[in-house]
């Protein structure tokens, strides 16, 4: 029983309580809460735009949120990754700790490592998210590392890639399915095999994967680089770059940019044999008209390396809530389907189809692999990323080693 | 007023200029407040000059900027020497505006595609000439020397040379110093050569120095058509400041000031080049010789003209296929199917793009039409002015974009500057005024004072003078200025996306973005979006005067 | 209306150098000539007159007309009139929006002024021509009525007439000194041909390299 008096000042505090949650940062274990603060922003989205197809399916996303939970998503287009991270970086030099421009962020790797280690992240708090526990992060620990950088879900996951080589089966009909081969391969069609040219993305983890498939012991790679051993370590991917080189598409005087621009080229047949990230990019390139239906994709023996990618959220956006709740979604069974399915994007989901309810896993199973995409259990084992020391020093030395003075 | 005018645009110019260089100067020499270093080190510049091929970047851009220059200069002159008074100026004339239109970017990817050995001219001569049934592993795009580059920067850089020059060359009167050269014997060419030239050079001399200083800091042509291993300079800075190792940005912004000092070689080099040719030139003017030459010169001007524009042309024809194209394999010349999808995917979004394109580029080019008028006016009001500002308007035209729009970026935080549209369309400002200015000053030059005079002595104000009569008169050349001014606008790239934090959605951001994903039909129906409000600048510069002045026939042809 | 134009011990030089000087009163009608080589300063006089003196020269003496000083006064508030060498219609005004260009704010009826003089001279129904459509003659014409349409007090002729052919020579300048005489407007006449000097009510002042060698005596008939 409380005196008017009691009641007067329990009133005047509870008012207050609205101002105090304000000012906080939104929690995911609050999802009410969350839902709540999140209606009505408009979350600005970081992530590359070079294809139509994920631009389209941004978009998608874009007007699922709007209008479920009132949330407006703009589409930031990006041609790289590190374009964001740059503005976080100005905002910050230039002291702007909230209002920030960047709301949500397509990252992974090195973009990730290094605005966590600059401290350019909020979090955590990917692992409060409602979808979160469909990824298994028990069973599937490679959801919670990014390149052995621990998540401590300062990101949530989105998507997974894993390393697959596609070929133009009209010109050649066996893939090699070792490094060794490869050489081979490139002996036999001189001219008709690339990759991307590092530091980028897809070129660097080629390195990766070749000095996994070259290298006697496996182990230093998921350590911090020695430089004492570096060279050591190394010396077998130089030996079989430095006999590739020649035989590669221009000689290996000039290497495509990108992914897709390896695509282009297949396309085109300039080449016959190409990397690629996503297992089912080749079916979704053949939907789409950029490469002939004679396109396959294979693997090798001894797996290939793969990864997730992630949404970050940086320190200073000013629509945390947005983005939490537009995370969440993106997470969601039904936003994974559409962006497997090959005539939309063809990206692989991250989630653990045993761990869906029977509903949300039919959407999954009515999905078209594609003309061109392995079955999961071809895909063979998935190799972990090495540590992202390694990919630093990998594309130093490859610069240094390779770039015509 | 109007020297209010004049010395306010002058720091809206200068401004951003000096702040952006400082914002990259501040890091290359160590102090970056977000990283919590603040001490000056040269540890930026060591590691700098640590970097692989970093001595045949920058030579390949320096190279770039003087060898562009030189074959598109050449050409045009070489051009104006032999079609001097002939119909095929009037024609070529003509058709430059619409080449000007399209953006570097866009024409960048068009030749890409026609050089390339899986692109059309390949396909045009194969099967049956060639045999090739699969593209042949000919090193052309990304040459090691950037001779692609430069091939794709000659064919975008005549068309602009051509169009200054033949906006200042009424002033000289031409026709009759040649038929005074001729009726002493010499040739037309030569007679071109050795009276027009030296007189036409140092009007056009601003213009050629932005080119060179174009040529050796371009990012987009470099990006499409340049050497990938090493990349020129610039792109390599790009590549730098984009790198996820924060502690790589003060390394790209003592690149990015290495970048501004190639330039400034180039630049150099380049009067020195000046200065050594005028010396041999008056050996050779002095020398009587009336024509050996002439016979391969006047061959060389038409037949540069020729090949550049037809390339272009090519390239562009090439990008329309492209667009309407699904599957197109080699060696076919044609596609194997067309459709019309690319075009019906992109089509909200194009339009969306196009108006705010047109939301950046209106206002700005209004602006700068508004202050190079002032500007102009008030050095034309007071004979003697009291400082002459003329050198600041031109700064953006030298000064490398890389280096001071990341420092900009920097610098406008620091200040609390939100990024949005006013920065972008301040920025788009900064841009468009020195070409809007080159382009109208001839005009302001050539304007008989003596209309002025006469309305004076009729009992009008200096005011009224400039509304009623100067401005009427001026009507051609202001629309021409302004066409120009919105064709500098649509092809901005960076100044969009660092200002306007990749908010601001161009047709030029997009294409960019798009051209990263490699596929040529979509590329081409951006390219092709990207020249198309150039273009509708430009019929409207030609077309609106014709029917203002039906009825004035002293007016109704700006050129 | 009688107007009369005063030139006060005007001297003007150019880097310490004396260039013109001239003193002397031009009354209603009369025409003062000024004659010498080129370079030697007449159309600078005339510029100093009207207002438009280049910052260069170092001008003295006074202006006046009617009694008005007109020294440090705008150009476009002297009432003087200026006739060129060619006759510098408006390209962008018909023949209508010329004349009607410089006539008085005050005044009304102004398109009816401007036919009523177009027909004088032998040019009705041109009101609405574009103005590069009319011959030499023709231009000439106009040029005149622009100008006294604008109801000047005092003339300048910088050269007018030497762009003409000589068969309309004769006949131009009798039209305009007839008119200019009529108006009863001082008149400062610039010219290089002794030719164009009217047979009456004119002074002739010649100018030597080292500036003006003074008024002669009086044409007389």
């Amino acid at each position: 029983m409380m005196t008017s008096m009691k009641r007067l000042l329990l009133a005047a505090a509870l008012s207050l309580l609205p101002f105090a949650a304000a000012g906080a940062d939104p929690d995911p274990r609050d999802w009410s809460g969350v839902l709540r603060e999140a209606r009505g922003q408009t979350v600005y989205w970081n992530a590359w735009a070079g294809d139509p197809r994920v631009n389209d399916y941004i978009a998608w996303a874009g007007e699922q949120v709007a209008g479920r939970y009132g949330v407006q998503v703009v589409h930031v287009k990006l041609t790289d990754t590190a374009e964001a991270v740059s503005r976080i970086l100005a905002e910050r030099s230039g002291g702007r700790i909230e209002d920030g421009s960047v709301d949500l962020i397509w990252i992974n790797g090195e973009n990730f490592a290094s605005m966590k280690r600059n401290g350019l992240l909020f979090g955590p708090w990917a692992e409060d998210l409602p979808n979160f526990p469909l990824t298994a992060p028990d069973d599937n620990p490679a959801v919670r590392e990014d390149f052995t950088i621990p998540v401590e879900g300062y990101e949530a996951p989105w998507g997974k890639a894993q390393l697959v080589f596609y070929h133009d089966s009209a010109f050649t009909v066996a893939p090699p399915r070792t490094m060794p081969e490869l050489l081979a391969w490139a002996r036999a069609n001189p001219g008709r095999f690339t990759y991307p040219l590092p530091p980028n993305f897809l070129g660097s983890t080629f390195l990766k994967q070749t000095l996994l498939g070259l290298a006697e012991d496996q182990k230093p790679l998921y350590r911090p680089v020695d430089p004492a051993a570096f060279d050591t370590v190394t010396a077998p991917l130089w030996a079989f770059l430095d006999a590739l080189h020649p035989l590669l598409w221009r000689e290996g005087r000039a290497f495509p940019a990108s992914g897709p621009e390896l695509r282009r080229l297949m396309g085109d047949g300039e080449i016959s044999l190409a990397v690629s990230f996503s297992p089912s990019e080749a079916s979704a390139a053949i939907l789409n008209g950029q490469l002939p239906a004679t396109v396959r994709t294979s693997v090798l023996d001894g797996g290939t390396i793969g990864n997730i990618s992630f949404v970050a959220i940086p320190f200073n956006a000013a629509h945390k809530a947005g983005a939490i709740v537009l995370a969440n979604f993106l997470l969601s069974p039904e936003a994974q389907a559409r962006k497997q399915d090959p005539a939309v994007w063809g990206a692989a989901t991250v989630l653990v189809l045993d761990r869906l309810p029977a509903a949300d896993r039919a959407l999954f199973d009515r999905l078209a692999l594609g003309p061109a995409t392995l079955p999961p259990e071809a895909l063979g084992t998935v190799l972990p990323e090495p540590h992202p020391s390694w990919m630093e020093e990998l594309e130093r030395a490859w610069s240094a080693r390779y770039t015509s003075r | 007023m109007l020297q209010l005018a004049t010395i306010a645009t002058a720091a809206i110019v200068a401004g951003p200029i000096a702040a952006g260089l400082l914002g990259v100067a501040m890091p290359a020499f160590g102090i970056i407040p977000a990283l919590g270093s603040s001490s000056l080190s040269l540890d930026a510049w060591q590691r700098l000059l640590e970097q692989p091929g970093l001595l045949r970047s920058a030579l390949i851009a320096l190279a770039s900027g003087l060898v562009t220059t030189a074959i598109s200069l050449g050409i045009v002159f070489l051009f104006l020497a032999s079609s001097a008074g002939t119909r095929l100026l009037t024609w070529v004339r003509r058709l430059v505006a619409p080449l000007l239109a399209v953006p570097h970017a866009a024409a960048a990817v068009g030749m890409a595609f026609l050089i390339a050995p899986s692109g059309l001219i390949a396909r045009a001569l194969s099967p049956w000439a060639t045999g090739w049934l699969r593209p042949p592993d000919i090193l052309i795009v990304h040459d090691p020397w950037g001779l692609a580059m430069m091939a794709g920067l000659v064919v975008k850089e005549v068309p602009f040379l051509l169009l200054m020059s033949l906006t200042m060359l009424p002033a000289l009167e031409p026709a009759r110093r040649i038929a005074i050269a001729r009726s002493l014997g010499y040739r037309p060419v030569t007679a071109w050569l050795k009276v027009v030239a030296p007189g036409l050079y140092p009007l056009v001399r601003l213009p050629v120095y932005a080119v060179v200083a174009y040529a050796s800091s371009t990012v987009d042509v470099a990006l499409i058509l340049g050497p990938t291993n090493p990349p020129t300079l610039a792109v390599s800075v790009l590549r730098w400041f984009s790198d996820p190792d924060l502690s790589m940005r003060s390394m790209a912004s003592a690149g990015a000031l290495a970048q501004l000092t190639v330039t400034m070689v180039a630049l150099a080099l380049w009067r020195v080049g000046e200065a050594l040719l005028a010396r041999g030139g008056a050996a050779w003017m002095a020398s009587s010789d009336r024509g050996i030459a002439e016979r391969p010169m006047a061959v060389v001007g038409p037949a540069g003209i020729a090949l550049a524009g037809g390339a272009l042309a090519s390239a562009l024809v090439g990008l329309v296929i492209a667009s309407l194209s699904w599957t197109w394999r080699f060696p076919n010349l044609l596609p194997d199917t067309l459709s019309s999808a690319t075009w019906s995917r992109a089509g909200p979004v194009l339009l969306e793009t196009l108006a705010t394109t047109a939301m950046i580029a209106g206002p700005a080019t209004a602006l700068a039409l508004a202050a190079a008028l002032a500007i102009l006016e008030s050095a034309a009001a007071s004979s003697r002015p009291r400082h002459d500002l003329t050198p600041l308007f031109y700064l953006p035209l030298l000064v490398p974009q890389v280096p001071f729009l990341f420092g900009l970026v920097v610098g406008a935080e620091a200040v609390r500057f939100r990024p949005g549209y006013l920065p972008v369309l301040l920025g788009h400002f900064v841009f468009v005024l020195p070409y809007v200015l080159l382009s109208l000053s001839e005009a302001y030059r050539r304007f008989d004072d003596r209309w002025l005079m006469l309305g004076r002595t009729l009992g009008a104000s200096a005011g009224r003078t400039f509304w009623a009569i100067r401005l009427p008169i001026l009507l051609g050349p202001c629309l021409a200025a302004a066409a120009v001014g919105l064709a500098v606008s649509v092809g901005q790239y960076l100044p969009t996306l660092l200002l306007g934090a990749g908010r601001l959605e161009t047709v030029t951001t997009m294409a960019v973005a798009l051209t990263s994903g490699g596929d040529r039909r979509v590329v081409g129906a951006w390219a092709l979006a990207q020249a198309l409000l150039p273009v509708l600048g430009f019929a409207l510069a030609v077309l609106l005067p014709r029917a203002v002045w039906r009825n004035r026939r002293a007016l109704r042809n700006t050129s | 209306m009688d107007h009369v134009l005063r030139l006060d011990r005007v001297l003007i030089a150019l880097d310490g150098v004396p260039l013109v000087e001239v003193d002397a009163e031009v009354g209603p009608g009369e025409v003062l000539t000024v004659m010498g080589p080129s370079g030697s300063g007449k159309s600078t006089l005339l510029a100093y007159v009207a207002g438009f003196l280049d910052p260069a020269f170092r001008a003295s003496g006074r202006i006046s007309l009617d009694g008005e000083e007109l020294t440090g006064r705008p150009a476009e508030r002297r009432r003087i009139g200026l006739l060129f060498q060619d006759a510098m219609l408006f390209p962008h005004l018909s023949v209508a929006g010329n004349l009607t260009f410089g006539m008085p704010r005050s005044l009304d009826h102004r398109l009816e002024r401007a036919r009523a003089a177009l027909s004088d001279v032998g040019l009705g129904g041109y009101e609405d021509r574009d103005p590069a459509t009319l011959s030499g003659g023709q231009k000439a014409r106009v040029a005149l009525l622009r100008l006294l349409l604008s109801e000047p007090r005092a003339v300048l002729l910088d050269e007018p007439f030497s762009k003409l052919d000589a068969a309309l020579r004769a006949e131009v300048r009798e039209l305009v000194f007839g008119r200019l005489r009529e108006a009863g407007l001082p008149t400062l006449l610039v010219t290089h041909d002794e030719a164009d000097v009217p047979a009456a009510h004119a002074t002739i002042v010649h100018l030597g390299p080292n500036g003006a060698v003074g008024p002669r005596r009086p044409r007389t008939a």
